[in-house]
């Protein structure tokens, strides 16, 4: 068990493509840490580089109290779990976890030991002497997991585990890694660039993009304060609403105004963006957020749209929405009944507004 | 496959696959007719009212006997299989281990040291043996295996290097990368993983530097002189046509006898020799 601290590291690819920039986290000891963003945002790279396969170009990263910069793999003490499992081929699944502990020179009792304490964690006791091409995709996935967990090492590190599976058995891993999680309680940091899976699984999570740390909170503070637009957008789904609007102060209020659309900001935004009038600004406000107005919703907080496509999902109803030059997403309560084309009147929850700078698209 | 018309599927797939294996059987054919036909049917004029090539109704074996008792085919035998196989054991060794390093260590110039090493392979032999034979006479070698065993490997490592490092690029590197995360350096991660699952790419590089071997010709014409020490290839052709005299039979005997040794180690290894070729890594 130990910390895995990454203070202002850079990784700068072949003189050029600078991947990872000035990047600082500091991951507790037995956190659930995930890395999460769009592709090629640099996730993969900070995990090597946290591995050892990668070498740093600037900064420290730090394991336990012990600077890893200059250590070989090896002897970090970290297991990793690759996308396309890694497997070694030619080898049976017992061998496969045993070959670390081999490597690191464990008595045979004790090798036999932990592997099949391992299996019986992972239920593929029955699987120990076939070959990898002999095993399912969720099998192999196992198998990969196992291998890391026989080691007991300081560090777990995951990239994109789940990614070569189908969605059922993907969400059923998910919640097996959750619960082996708990169970060993060992720092682990996990790479996905899908945010649900960043959701549910992450004490924390790091949003990155373009090789910038983003935000790095809890799940839910994540979701509530959003840092700015591109978090904002990232996590949840369906997807935050954005409209381009201008602030316009009026009556002692400020005001959020787009074609279509006047939105009366409640108070604490309003404070915020003090000053702003006659600003751009960007509105947010989740699809959960939004629900048909009753006649109890404050007016400045309603407007009328155009619905054009409903998704019935029986949960809830998804539909796509245009008010003026924006398209809204809202879902609302599946018992309602509409036409494509009728017109609503929605209105937005005042407590869960976001607005964000036009500019730095910075939240305010 | 999607089954077209009768006559589409003769023209393009019946017709030309009886063509090829006809063109590629047929000398094999004609080699074992030639050993076992006597002499006399062998020098047959074609307009003859008997002749009858393509079959014999008095088989003999004269012509392998006359090969091993008249000349030292047993000898040439032994001579090719020991060079072949050492040339292809030292080449096989080292081409395993420059093309790991030119697929795997990141040093500088690897991409074009890897081009240079190709070059080299096309060099002509017909060219090579000129300086070659330079160097075998100044370290005394001529007429002795050795010649041959030195030799063979400047074209046998570039060709065994070029396939070895394709064979290992296309072996994922988190294969490797996983294995060092697992406490293996980069020697045992080579001897534990990369080479097994390597292993179909190491046999057909085998197979191919071992064939390359026994059929090698101008070296083994130029450096090797005295009849006890030629390979087959030489042997035969230098022993049995005498000026513009051609002793067919033992001729096609030596090329037939000469040839099963290759096959038993192709079809020995041909498991494992085709899986190399179509056979795919998967992690
Ligand atoms: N070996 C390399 N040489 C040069 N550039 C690289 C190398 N590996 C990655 N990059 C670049 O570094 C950037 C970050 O790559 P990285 O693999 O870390 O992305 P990622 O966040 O893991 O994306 P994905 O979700 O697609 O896996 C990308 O722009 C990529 O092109
Ligand atoms: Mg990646």
């Amino acid at each position: 068990m130990a910390l895995v601290s990454i203070r202002s590291v850079n990784k700068v690819y072949d003189g050029n493509v600078h991947a990872v920039k000035d990047v600082s986290l500091e991951i507790r000891d037995k956190e659930f840490m995930v890395f999460v963003g769009p592709s090629g945002c640099g996730k993969t790279t900070t995990l090597r580089m946290v591995a050892g396969l990668e070498s740093i170009t600037s900064g420290d990263i730090v394991i336990g109290d012990t600077v890893v910069n200059q250590l070989p793999p090896m002897d970090r003490d970290i297991a990793m779990v690759f996308q396309n499992y890694a497997l070694y081929p030619h080898m049976s699944v017992f061998h496969n976890m045993a070959f670390g502990l081999k490597m690191r020179k464990f008595e045979k009792p004790e090798i036999d030991k932990r592997v099949r304490d391992a299996a019986a964690i992972l239920g593929i006791e029955t699987l120990l002497d076939r070959k990898p091409r002999q095993l399912s995709g969720g099998q192999r996935q196992r198998v990969a997991l196992g291998r890391a967990i026989v080691r007991h090492p300081q560090v777990f590190l995951f990239d994109e585990p789940l990614s070569n599976l189908d969605a059922k058995l993907r969400v059923q891993m998910r919640v097996e890694l959750k619960k082996l999680h708990e169970r060993l309680g060992t720092t682990a940091i996990y790479v996905t660039h899908d945010q649900v899976e960043a959701m549910t699984l992450g004490d924390r999570v790091v949003v990155m993009k373009d090789g910038i740390v983003q935000q790095v909170g809890e799940p839910l503070e994540l979701y509530n304060t959003p840092a700015n637009k591109f978090v904002a957008g990232f996590i949840g789904s369906p997807a935050m609403n954005f409209a381009d609007v201008t602030l316009a102060e009026s009556g002692g209020r400020l005001w959020a105004e787009a074609q279509g659309l006047r939105i009366g900001l409640p108070d604490p935004i309003a404070r915020r963006a003090n000053g702003r009038n006659g600003a751009h600004a960007t509105l947010g406000i989740r699809p959960e957020d939004i629900h048909l107005a009753s006649p109890t919703d404050a007016d400045d907080l309603c407007f009328e749209a155009e619905v054009e496509v409903i998704e019935q999902l029986g949960s809830e109803i998804v539909l796509d929405t245009r008010v003026g030059r924006s398209a809204f997403v809202a879902s609302v309560d599946p018992s309602l009944r509409m036409k494509v084309h009728d017109r609503l009147k929605l209105a937005m929850n005042p407590a869960r507004l976001h607005l964000f700078d036009a500019g730095s698209e910075a939240a305010i | 496959m999607i089954e077209g018309a009768v006559w589409r599927k003769w023209v393009f797939y019946n017709i030309p696959l009886i063509l090829f294996v006809f063109v590629l059987l047929f000398p094999f054919y004609w080699m074992i007719i030639t050993t076992f036909r006597p002499d006399g049917e062998l020098y047959r004029p074609w307009n003859a009212a008997n002749y009858q090539p393509f079959w014999t109704n008095n088989p003999t074996l004269d012509h392998v006997l006359y090969l091993f008792e008249e000349t030292s085919f047993g000898r040439w035998m032994l001579n090719t299989m020991f060079i072949a196989a050492v040339s292809t054991v030292i080449s096989l060794i080292c081409g395993v281990f420059a093309g790991y390093a030119l697929a795997r260590l990141n040093f500088p110039f690897a991409g074009g040291l890897g081009t240079v090493i190709f070059v080299t392979y096309l060099v002509p032999q017909t060219l090579l043996f000129i300086p070659l034979a330079e160097i075998i006479r100044n370290f005394q070698l001529g007429d002795t295996p050795w010649a041959l065993i030195l030799t063979y490997p400047t074209f046998l490592i570039p060709f065994c290097t070029w396939l070895m490092m394709g064979y290992f690029k296309a072996i994922p590197k988190e294969l490797e990368e996983c294995a060092r995360i697992d406490g293996a350096s980069r020697w045992k991660a080579m001897v534990y993983i990369i080479l097994p699952v390597a292993v179909p790419g190491i046999l057909s590089a085998g197979i191919f530097a071992f064939t390359l071997s026994w059929n090698e010709f101008i070296y083994a014409l130029v450096f090797l002189s005295s009849p006890d020490q030629k390979t087959v290839p030489v042997g035969v052709t230098s022993e049995l046509i005498r000026g513009d005299v051609f002793f067919w039979g033992p001729l096609m005997a030596g090329a037939l006898l000469g040839s099963i040794p290759v096959a038993i180690v192709y079809s020995f290894f041909v498991e494992h020799y085709v899986s190399g070729l179509t056979g795919s890594v998967k992690g």
